[in-house]
């Protein structure tokens, strides 16, 4: 059973009080032994104690699939990237390195990759990923558009991202401020990076534009 | 609240008490949020390309599982034809195998020794049915002989007889068979002893044919 396409994961950093409930939430699933599938990225430790929940964005150019040699990192049909298959992982890290968002880990001891599969034996059932679910400030949120305009009115779903040359779309959207979102708006990430965020503060590079066109590299 | 930016994809209507979007379970219209993609062909290449003008091997390593676990009808029609060949060229081949192999004929009938060679408890070598096949003669008492090749059947080592033990004994794993009926009784072989028929004619022993065992 596929997971529902009318709800969405929605990741809003700014709401994030860095609890870690979703990170021990996910420690405590058996679909992958006590290992947490999510973590909180800190995004300037010695100013601020902001953080961001880094889960698996679902990408509908899944860069970790691209780089497998081994052809083991399948999406399901409803968009989910999945863990790599255990038989045909050969634990090379490649999609560790290749992967923007920096989500999959591996795992040397049992020779294999494990990412977050958006709990997919929850989420293909109509429930709520577990993260989702523990989350105390919503910072992240699973249910439908209608349910994210009513409950964010000054935010914006965003799922374009630009790494350099690399645009990606992904699954998974980011909460963006509406005011600075147009239809084709983008996040360019390795802007942000450059940055020096404001106290207390998270850069959300939103670039207006075509994200799909050519850039000078 | 009327005076934000409208989402660039049109009026949402916030309220969740409205006629059949009651609560927070509302789904949107059909049209509005219907995938953009078919569902068995939800990766888009990097290149953001058709998947008509991808390279040829994206089609045999794809990263949809839909796409990945499809069978094409000619690919499976043409497994089936090429497995059904494979299992009729190989009962040909058995056929022409056991075809060639009766053409071989019996082996011959050759005389080993005569009944006074051999003591009580003692064993004597012979090969049979060629002189590659070293054979191992034994007589378990006056009027009781047995042979068996002396190839052991886990990986052809030349077994020993040990006619105190009651067993044959082979040196290179500790396999063990018995002595009167060549089955394993420890180590690693699995099968019996070849055995070779004897035939008593006077005093003269005869081995007459080989019999292969499998338990």
């Amino acid at each position: 059973m596929p997971k529902p396409d009318d709800l969405h994961f929605f990741i809003d950093p700014n709401r994030c009080i860095g609890c870690q409930a979703c990170v021990q939430a996910c420690t405590e699933c058996d679909t992958h032994r006590g290992e947490s599938m999510i973590h909180l990225e800190y995004v300037d430790r010695p100013q601020s104690v902001q953080t961001v929940p880094v889960i698996c964005m679902h990408c509908e150019q899944p860069t970790c699939a691209e780089v497998c040699p081994a052809d083991a990192i399948k999406r399901t049909g409803d968009g989910v990237v999945q863990s790599a298959l255990q038989p045909r992982c050969i634990a090379c890290g490649n999609c560790v390195m290749a992967c923007p968002f920096g989500v999959p880990e591996l795992y040397e001891d049992r020779r294999i990759m494990m990412k977050c599969d958006m709990c997919y034996d929850r989420s293909s059932v109509g429930k709520k990923p577990m993260c989702a679910t523990v989350c105390p400030s919503q910072a992240l949120f699973f249910g439908t558009r209608e349910q994210i305009d009513a409950l964010r009115p000054l935010s914006a779903p965003i799922n374009s991202f630009r790494f350099g040359a690399q645009t990606i779309t992904t699954q998974v959207f980011l909460m963006v401020p509406r005011a600075l979102t147009t239809r084709d708006s983008y996040l360019d990430v390795a802007a942000a990076m450059d940055e020096q965020p404001q106290n207390r503060g998270i850069s959300l590079k939103v670039l207006p534009g075509d994200p799909f066109a050519e850039v000078e590299v | 609240m009327a005076d934000l930016p409208l989402d660039a994809r049109g009026p949402i209507d916030p309220a969740l008490n409205t006629p059949g979007r009651e609560g927070l379970t509302g789904t949107a219209p059909a049209n509005r949020y219907a995938p953009t993609v078919d569902r068995e062909q939800v990766t888009i290449a990097p290149n953001f390309a058709p998947p008509q003008l991808q390279p040829a091997w994206r089609q045999d390593f794809p990263i949809d599982w839909p796409q990945d676990l499809y069978v094409e009808r000619r690919d499976f029609m043409k497994f089936m034809v090429l497995t059904s060949a494979a299992f009729t060229l190989g009962q040909l081949w058995i056929g022409a195998h056991n075809w060639y192999r009766r053409r071989q004929g019996r082996p011959p009938i050759l005389r080993i020794a005569s009944m006074d060679d051999v003591a009580v408890g003692a064993a004597i070598g012979f090969t049979y049915p060629d002189a590659h096949q070293p054979c191992l003669l034994v007589r378990l008492s006056a009027t009781e002989f047995v042979a068996f090749t002396q190839t052991c059947t886990h990986l052809s080592c030349a077994v020993v007889p040990r006619p105190a033990e009651a067993s044959f004994y082979c040196p290179c794993h500790e396999g063990r068979f018995d002595l009167r009926t060549g089955v394993p009784t420890a180590g690693p072989p699995r099968r019996p002893l070849t055995r070779i028929v004897l035939d008593m004619r006077g005093r003269d022993i005869y081995a007459v044919a080989v019999e292969e065992r499998t338990a």
